[in-house]
């Protein structure tokens, strides 16, 4: 586990005569600079050869909002933090190994999360009198020796000198060759953890092949950052973190945006039918778009939508003519839809809508995670409007419960939310690549034929499930209107009946009720009772997993349970909750789940809440169950 | 359908759905209703493959009228829905019904966008100045200083000009009828359905309960042709009861109006509805009675790809160039590396 210290032995090997390469179990990097620096892609190309070389990773990206906010400022620093492990893990790990900082305002916002006695990398050259204004320092703090840097093993490198000496006499711009040195940086760190650079450098190739004097300089720069480790005297030690006992098969790294994207792609596929997917530009939802736009050859049809109305309403339109339906968006663009989501549930009309949680309230916080739309979805139209509600779990888990999003969209004729957070559509993690055919085929059935008497068709006629037919435009026979009105159950005909209202209302809350036939039991991890229950839900998974599987290593009796569904619950959760003496919630917002599950259950539980729009820290989770079995 | 099958010949009734019509008696909406239900059937399209999409109001409740597939749907919202129907079903006639308040008030932005990508939609907007279903508020038409509930002492709104905002939005086919003019409003209906491309086509209607006569200049068979230029493509533009009456452009470029016995035709404005170019739409569109008289019919029909076609289109092209999607392949593009059992 990265919260703990890496294991590390020597290992004797020698990858020079002067520096020994040690061994080390898990190790957490965290590249930060200006938003302008490149820190995201040189932590994307970091996972990449982590994942290549066969470690297991999970990342961390943490961008602001501004694109380009002014150079040197606090608010502008863009960081990404990459684990990559010998062992399983499932966070980005909590304290950071190693830093990386381009620019004094990046040393100071990402300070406070380097361990003590971690490696601090920082670009000397950068700390200069007006960086150093910017990011409110009054003094140069690389020049305090004793000061408080002195807790860590500091490496001062000229890395802005280094990179235009490295790419002198290739006719760059000082700008342009200083726009390298995020390469440098990734050389040196791929040198210090032993690194192959191959697939950096062919990335460079493919993405520069237009500029080939670019391409040499990064190659150059990169070059001379791995040199600069391997020759300075500065670095003594470096290691390597072993490949990890991963399930034999093949694998790709996944972030859950796209694995959202393929996700549908791959249930329209199947299907055999086309995929409609009305979107607005968002953060952080916006890449689904842009996956899903590529992938026209898989049956896809991509529509941006003047607004997140006109997404959700074409959805609408799209359903109703056949099409598998689907909008993403994030808190803001959700308000929006609401009243088309209602549309749908009315018209009882097969859709997804993807929520990518961010910050709120309002515009709130666009590119930090947040659980904080659960009640949103849950709850959040006019009217008794109950619809399922489902979480992904992890960046790979998108894939799965896109699938399983347009599967229940499609069995029971209603809308479905599939909650998914900026943490995990952004952060990426190895994917083990699935056998197609071992992949659910959702069986889309149009009606055809009247269902009622003589040659009428009824287009709320239900089944057992209380599910209605599927009939579409196109068919000859079966012509009918649908609308926001409420409808005679049966023939869909406009009623203003009182009793048939409140049949209606019943009936649509029941039919959801009834998904809950069609999903799996709630799983458990740990003993299946005890002193403590963990119920965590969403994008918190891994956390929360890492954290009572270490509380049971200390012989404490705790179990996990993590909501993939949430509306409707799996039908054992009520049993499994009374299991336990006590029951936490940990959850990033301010106790939305946890009010849920006292008002369906009466479960008496504790809520463990964090709105800082960042994650859970494995260790801080591990305090709370400590306290929680203490009280 | 194979080709030997035989087309049923449809009437007017296969058009109308059981449903009792639920308009106030006498209201405009019958006229519109009845005109429509003539015009179906000529179009040679089987029933199944029309579909009306209304918003909110009372001419949205039109689609319950039709034996077609038809959805009612929200506020102002239809050519969104409509827009994500016709795209995922280009086979489909789509229609979209609304009023002056669901498609220039509420639903102002789907509408703009719905024109300006040239969606294969026939919108029939029914403008009867007045918000009727509400029960008589100020509309984005109602002319300025109207009284009505929620302006007693007079609206203070300057209106849109529906014909000026399509032709602004880009729209190929914008056009203007009313709603007791049976003959014209036959022809531009047919004229409208007719179209390959977002056809805009705005209906006065008398709402004989809130806004009651707003259109007799339009309307009175002894008024509307001393009020109304009813348009003829390639013909100049003359008018009058006794059609005595027509329009030149001045020297500065704007039109007015002469009499017959001064002026030779070829002085005259000629109608082109197919020029490319909307300054010529856009000068009629701005001529308003009673400043001015006021044309009616079709002031602009032009030919450009529809949004539903290009997506179509782009969709056949990737599959063709492309192939067909392979999830095998898809799964492992990008880097990929295997686990190999220990």
């Amino acid at each position: 586990m990265s919260s703990e210290s890496p294991a590390s032995t020597t290992n004797g090997k020698s990858s020079n005569g002067s520096k020994t390469l040690e061994t080390v179990e898990s190790i957490v990097i965290r590249f930060c600079g200006d938003s302008g620096d490149g820190m995201q892609l040189a932590g994307t190309q970091f996972t990449n050869v982590s994942a290549i070389f066969g470690n297991d990773v999970s990342t961390l990206p943490d961008f602001p909002a501004e694109i380009r906010a002014p150079a040197g400022s606090l608010f502008g620093v863009s960081g990404f933090q990459v684990c990559f492990s010998s062992a399983e893990i499932f966070t980005p790990g909590d304290d950071v190994d190693t830093l990386v900082a381009m620019n004094p305002a990046a040393l100071k916002t990402n300070l406070e999360d380097l361990k003590r006695g971690g490696t601090l990398i920082v670009n000397e050259d950068a700390f200069d009198k007006s960086n150093l204004k910017k990011a409110h320092y009054e003094s140069n703090p690389l020049d305090d020796e004793g000061g408080q840097l002195a807790a860590y093993r500091i490496h001062k490198v000229p890395m802005t000198r280094l990179t235009r000496d490295a790419v002198a006499g290739l006719g760059l711009t000082v700008r342009e060759a200083d726009r390298c040195k995020n390469f440098f940086a990734m050389g040196l760190v791929y040198w210090l953890y032993d690194r192959d650079s191959t697939p950096t450098e062919d990335w460079v190739k493919e993405k520069f092949s237009k500029y080939p004097s670019i391409v040499e300089a990064n190659l150059r720069a990169l070059k001379a950052g791995y040199n600069f480790g391997f020759s300075t005297e500065q670095f003594t030690v470096h290691y390597e973190v072993p490949s990890a006992e991963l399930e034999p098969g093949h694998y790709r790294k996944i972030t859950g945006n796209e694995a959202v994207a393929m996700g549908l792609a791959t249930a329209a596929k199947l299907a055999e039918k086309e995929l409609f997917y009305g979107g607005y530009p968002i953060t952080p939802a916006s890449d689904i778009l842009h996956e899903l736009s590529k992938l026209k050859r898989f049956g896809v049809k991509t529509f941006q939508a003047e607004d997140e109305i006109a997404a959700i309403t074409s959805i609408v339109g799209a359903a109703f003519g056949g099409a598998l339906s689907v909008t993403a968006s994030s808190g803001p663009g959700i308000a929006l839809k609401s009243e088309g989501i209602g549309l749908g549930i009315i018209t009882e009309l097969p859709m997804v809508i993807v929520n990518v949680q961010r910050g709120g309230p309002s515009t709130g916080l666009p590119t930090k995670t947040e659980q904080s739309d659960l009640f949103m979805t849950y709850f959040g139209r006019n009217g008794d409007a109950p619809m399922p509600v489902i979480a992904a779990r992890s960046p790979a888990d998108c894939f799965n419960m896109a699938q399983e999003a347009v599967r229940i969209a499609v069995e029971y004729m209603t809308p479905v939310f599939l909650l998914t957070d900026g943490y995990i559509a952004n952060g990426a993690e190895p994917w083990k690549i699935p056998d197609v055919s071992d992949l659910y085929k959702i069986n889309v059935q149009y009606t055809t034929e009247p269902n009622g008497e003589g040659d009428e068709y009824l287009p709320y006629l239900r089944d057992d499930r209380l599910v209605r037919p599927w009939a579409i435009p196109g068919t000859p026979g079966l012509e009918h209107r649908l609308g926001g009105l409420e409808k005679w159950d049966g023939s869909g005909e406009v009623s203003y009946d009182p009793d048939n209202h409140e049949h209606m209302i019943r009936t649509r809350a029941q039919k959801v009720a009834n998904i809950a036939d069609s999903i799996p039991e709630q799983e458990v991890e740990g003993p299946e009772s005890g002193d403590l229950l963990v119920v965590s839900w969403g994008g918190t998974y891994g956390a929360v997993k890492s954290a009572c599987t270490e509380s049971r290593r200390q012989g404490k009796s705790v179990a996990h349970c993590h909501l993939q569904y949430i509306h409707p619950f799996p039908k054992n959760l009520g049993q499994i909750l009374k299991n336990y003496k006590k029951v936490l919630i940990p959850e990033l917002n301010a106790g939305q789940m946890w009010m849920i599950l006292r008002g369906v259950y009466l479960v008496d539980a504790v809520s463990f809440t964090k709105v800082k729009g960042k994650p859970f820290l494995i260790g801080e989770l591990c305090a709370k169950i400590d306290e929680v079995l203490a009280s | 359908m194979s080709a030997d099958t035989i087309l049923p010949v449809l009437t007017q009734k296969d058009f109308a759905s059981d449903q009792e019509i639920r308009w106030c008696p006498r209201c405009g909406d019958y006229s519109i209703l009845a005109q429509m239900k003539k015009v179906l059937p000529t179009l040679g399209i089987p029933r199944e493959n029309i579909v009306f999409v209304s918003g909110i109001g009372c001419s949205s409740r039109f689609p319950y009228y039709m034996a077609t597939y038809g959805m009612h749907s929200i506020h102002g919202r239809a050519p969104a829905i409509a827009t994500g129907l016709k795209v995922a079903r280009p086979d489909l006639t789509v229609f979209v019904i609304t009023g002056d308040g669901d498609a220039l008030s509420i639903g102002g932005n789907h509408l703009l966008h719905a024109l300006r990508r040239n969606v294969d939609l026939k919108i029939i907007m029914f403008n009867n100045q007045i918000y009727g279903l509400t029960k008589g508020q100020y509309s984005p038409t109602s002319p300025r200083g109207k009284k009505t509930k929620s302006s007693p002492f007079g609206s203070l709104d300057q209106p849109l000009n529906p014909l000026s905002v399509a032709i602004g939005a880009g729209a190929t086919f914008v056009a203007r009828s009313a709603d007791v003019d049976v003959k014209h409003l036959t022809m531009v209906l047919e004229r409208a359905a007719n179209h390959k491309g977002s056809a805009f086509v705005e209906v006065y209607q008398d709402c004989n309960v809130f806004n009651s006569g707003a259109f007799e200049f339009a309307t009175k068979k002894d008024q509307k042709h001393e009020n109304c230029i009813y348009l003829e493509n390639g013909k100049p533009l003359i008018y009058g009861n006794d059609r005595d009456k027509g329009i030149r452009l001045n020297g500065a470029g704007h039109p007015e109006v002469v009499s017959l016995s001064d002026v030779k035709d070829d002085d005259l404005l000629f109608h082109d509805e197919s020029i490319d170019d909307p300054d010529h739409a856009f000068r009629l569109a701005q001529m308003r009675w009673p400043n001015s008289p006021e044309p009616m019919g079709i002031f602009r029909c032009v030919e450009r790809p529809t949004y539903d076609g290009e997506v179509d289109r782009q969709f056949h092209d990737c599959i063709e160039q492309q192939g067909s999607g392979d999830l095998e392949s898809l799964f492992h593009s990008g880097d990929t590396w295997e686990v190999k059992a220990k």
